[in-house]
């Protein structure tokens, strides 16, 4: 494993944010930087839509990141695909160890037939908010929407199948402190929502706060644990370099 | 959730609707509320990509996360309710001989071409080409942000417990079928999967016929 190559280190830092339980976030990382998210409690969950900065009808595909790797869930060495054939990020380092990306985000009647109402006329911030409005308010910001929301990861979550396709939520997957670290290969737009995963089996409203600290990221050497993770990587790294080939 | 395969009592010759669809072509066709459509595979082994909106607001469509997860499994199958992306059924599996359909595979495109198989396959024909050319024939507003992710319909993508994606030879045949009632107003949007770089259709692409009766 060359994971040291992208390390962490206090005098590369960009910016660092806080995002709150339940809460929704957006931003743009650039291709060159480093994006770790930490699961600040342990139990969070927070579903991610990446969207291409320059062409947004170009974005993260479910479909093609699982085939291209032989793989249902995402982990070091992972990288995640746009449906054009690209690497809009590589997951450089992951202490958690699974991220499930089947099981989409939970909508209002989820959350109201689960945990009750809470508006935010009686609980001002401490409103209930669910994943699929939580992202639908965010794409919005940038002229996008409900057509946009195409399928979710969910970070710090896992579900496995069983060899009847039946699914499980597996409780415990993240500690407090687990990060995973997202070196973008492309200008993308981030969307977050830190709602719970739609399978929690809690039985309280209880969303936890992840943080973000993006930093100037490593050059992607020949030897990187990512590309080299799979002929299908190597190949999509190269569609990617011929995005950003310029004099 | 068993494979029971559960066959249909009705009559093709009391179908209001018939059309072979050949290989490679797209299908795009409105489906009322009560009407039951059924996918013929003829040859066997033939992978067909669909998706569906509803038909008043094609902003509502048919969501593979919310399907799977609601039902607790990722195989469709007889009594599978097909959901929004607003969480509403849009169509359920009243008929299935085939068992088993896939929702995570997705639909394969000249670009994921590239990655899967090697950079010089862009220019086999795919999927997203034939969802693309027929969404710009069909003047209501559709574009490649409407491509989510969709069924494939007679296509085997096991999981298997520790997490691994693969894929299996068909376990369709000539003659199987699917049966779905529309519970809303739809449009389904078709591929004839025309894939010849993997099992998917037994690297020898077939037509499929599709079906409807009235309610």
């Amino acid at each position: 494993m060359t994971e040291a190559a992208n390390n962490f280190r206090p005098e590369l830092v960009l910016w660092q944010e806080n995002v709150p339980a339940g809460a929704h976030w957006s931003g743009v990382l650039r291709r060159g930087v480093t994006l770790r998210i930490t699961d600040v409690n342990g139990g969070a969950n927070a579903a991610m839509l990446l969207y291409n900065w320059e062409n947004p009808v170009e974005r993260y595909n479910m479909a093609d990141t699982l085939k291209g790797q032989h793989t249902a869930f995402l982990t070091a060495g992972n990288v995640c695909y746009s449906d054009m054939g690209r690497v809009m990020c590589s997951v450089t380092q992951d202490t958690c160890g699974w991220h499930d990306t089947i099981c989409g985000v939970s909508n209002a009647a989820d959350v109201r037939a689960r945990y009750g109402e809470a508006d935010y006329q009686a609980y001002q911030n401490d409103y209930y908010r669910n994943g699929f409005d939580s992202l639908v308010n965010e794409l919005g910001k940038y002229g996008l929407g409900k057509r946009d929301l195409v399928s979710t990861l969910n970070l710090f979550s896992k579900v496995t199948v069983d060899d009847n396709g039946g699914m499980q939520y597996v409780p415990g997957n993240s500690d407090a402190g687990a990060f995973v670290d997202l070196r973008f290969e492309m200008d993308t737009l981030v969307v977050l929502s830190t709602c719970q995963h739609p399978l929690d089996p809690a039985e309280a409203y209880q969303p936890r706060p992840v943080d973000l600290v993006a930093w100037k990221s490593a050059p992607v050497g020949k030897d990187d644990l990512c590309r080299r993770h799979c002929p299908e990587n190597e190949r999509a790294f190269i569609n990617t370099e011929r995005l950003y080939a310029s004099l | 959730m068993s494979q029971t395969l559960i066959e249909s009592k009705l009559d093709q010759a009391a179908a209001t609707f018939r059309q072979v669809v050949p290989a490679g072509e797209p299908f795009l066709h409105r489906i009322e509320r009560g009407q039951v459509f059924r996918i013929l595979d003829l040859e066997g082994n033939q992978a067909v990509d669909t998706l569906f909106y509803s038909a008043g607001d094609t902003e509502e469509r048919y969501d593979a996360n919310n399907t799977i997860r609601e039902q607790g499994n990722i195989y469709l199958t007889t009594g599978t309710r097909l959901l929004s992306n607003e969480g509403n059924p849009m169509l359920t599996i009243v008929a299935d001989t085939c068992g088993r359909h896939d929702t995570l595979g997705g639909a394969c495109s000249a670009e994921s071409n590239t990655v899967r198989y090697a950079l010089d396959k862009r220019h086999m024909h795919a999927c997203r080409d034939s969802f693309l050319m027929a969404l710009a024939d069909y003047d209501h507003g559709l574009s490649k942000r409407d491509l989510s992710s969709n069924i494939n319909f007679f296509m085997n993508v096991p999981v298997t417990p520790e997490g691994k994606l693969t894929f299996e030879d068909g376990v369709s045949a000539a003659g199987r079928y699917v049966e779905l009632r529309a519970e809303m107003d739809v449009l389904v949007l078709i591929s004839n999967c025309p894939q010849l770089n993997n099992p998917c259709n037994g690297y020898n692409p077939t037509p499929v016929e599709v079906l409807i009766w009235n309610a």
